[in-house]
């Protein structure tokens, strides 16, 4: 049985002139940081675009990688940095906590279900739809705690912001998070208790 | 009493494993007890299972690993910063500052006449009286600005040489593409 190279032992060999192997760090990670710069930017051609650059950047400060971190750690604060400074070079609103106009987006997004689809909509769907009516901060944390498995000091360091602010973002974000669900998918609830 | 967002709030923190011991120790009592806490914590752990197992990652084109390697076959790693980056010359430039700060404040306490502070304020000496020319005709002011010189040339030669560096490098990877 063969076990996969870890990162680490990836970046070393990158570091060592064999370029290709960061094709594999690529692969591993791509999917991780094309979802989180998604929940910042709507077009996708955009997500993409900033998630190139994500691994430009990753690849040219790899020798900055000290490895006090975990290398995820250290891909997601740049993610996050490089995503904030795409959307202050494009002038687009950053959407955040304190917005007033963050749930009127949400309820716009939510016209695009018909009753129908959501009918439809597995367990699966149901928390992806409702994830993608939060603020992009609050889907950002959700998904950097639960999918990425970053724990609450990691994702301090990859959004710049104290722990206690974390815990009690990601706090915040699954209560809006139940609320999205218990206003836009009753009946999936009702179906799942 | 407790509300009911604090109870969720504490619960929450159970379940992601941040809790202290000793808060540990008190919810699983509660947990025992109390049919409330029982109730929100089996709702808790579910919501906690749906989240684990629902939430999907988009992803990118089919292409996308591929333009990446294209795109970083156009550059080099850069060095890390620890190698061109001294810290014994940042902490020399920092111990050099905080002398000279030092020093002053020695200088001005040294000099501070304190038998006639606070009898009506005001500078103890006058200003139009400084012969200014006395001070910058002395030996040690002019080897301090001719050394500020120095070191302001050496600063602007060194980013000069890292610019024509780099432009160099930049022309070398766009001929090569």
């Amino acid at each position: 049985m063969t076990t996969q190279p870890s990162d680490n032992d990836l970046i070393v060999q990158v570091l060592r002139g064999n370029q290709q192997m960061f094709a594999e760090l690529v692969k591993r990670y791509q999917n991780f940081v094309f979802t989180i710069i998604l929940r910042y930017v709507e077009s996708r051609e955009d997500a993409e675009e900033i998630s190139q650059d994500v691994f430009v950047k990753a690849y040219r400060s790899l020798a900055d990688f000290r490895g006090d971190s975990k290398f995820s750690t250290w891909l997601y604060t740049i993610t996050s940095t490089t995503c904030i400074t795409h959307l202050r070079r494009k002038k687009q609103d950053v959407f955040s906590l304190d917005q007033e106009n963050v749930f009127a987006r949400a309820e716009n997004l939510n016209s695009g279900f018909t009753a129908n689809e959501v009918e439809q909509k597995s367990k699966i769907n149901m928390v992806n739809s409702a994830i993608a009516l939060l603020s992009p901060d609050d889907a950002q944390v959700i998904t950097l705690f639960y999918k990425a498995e970053q724990s609450l000091d990691e994702i301090a360091t990859i959004m710049g912001l104290e722990t206690n602010t974390v815990k009690v973002r990601l706090h915040r974000a699954r209560q809006r998070l139940k609320e999205k669900m218990e206003k836009h998918f009753v009946a999936e609830l009702s179906d799942l208790k | 009493m407790d509300t009911n967002s604090n109870m969720e709030e504490r619960l929450w923190d159970y379940v992601d494993g941040i809790s202290s011991a000793h808060e540990k120790s008190v919810i699983e009592k509660l947990l025992e007890t109390d049919s409330e806490w029982r109730h929100k914590y089996k709702e808790i752990l579910k919501a906690n299972i749906l989240l684990q197992e629902s939430i999907d990652l988009d992803e990118p084109s089919m292409r996308f690993t591929q333009n990446v390697m294209e795109d970083i076959a156009k550059y080099k790693i850069a060095p890390a910063a620890s190698t061109y980056i001294n810290k014994k010359i940042i902490y020399g430039i920092a111990a050099v500052f905080l002398t000279i700060i030092v020093a002053m404040f020695v200088y001005v306490f040294a000099n501070v006449d304190w038998a006639t502070t606070g009898s009506g304020g005001g500078i103890p000496f006058d200003i139009s009286k400084i012969n200014y020319g006395k001070i910058f005709s002395s030996t040690y002011v002019n080897m301090f600005l001719m050394l500020n010189v120095m070191i302001g040339l050496v600063f602007l030669d060194k980013y000069l040489s890292v610019r024509k560096k780099k432009l160099l490098e930049q022309d070398l990877t766009n001929t090569s593409i």
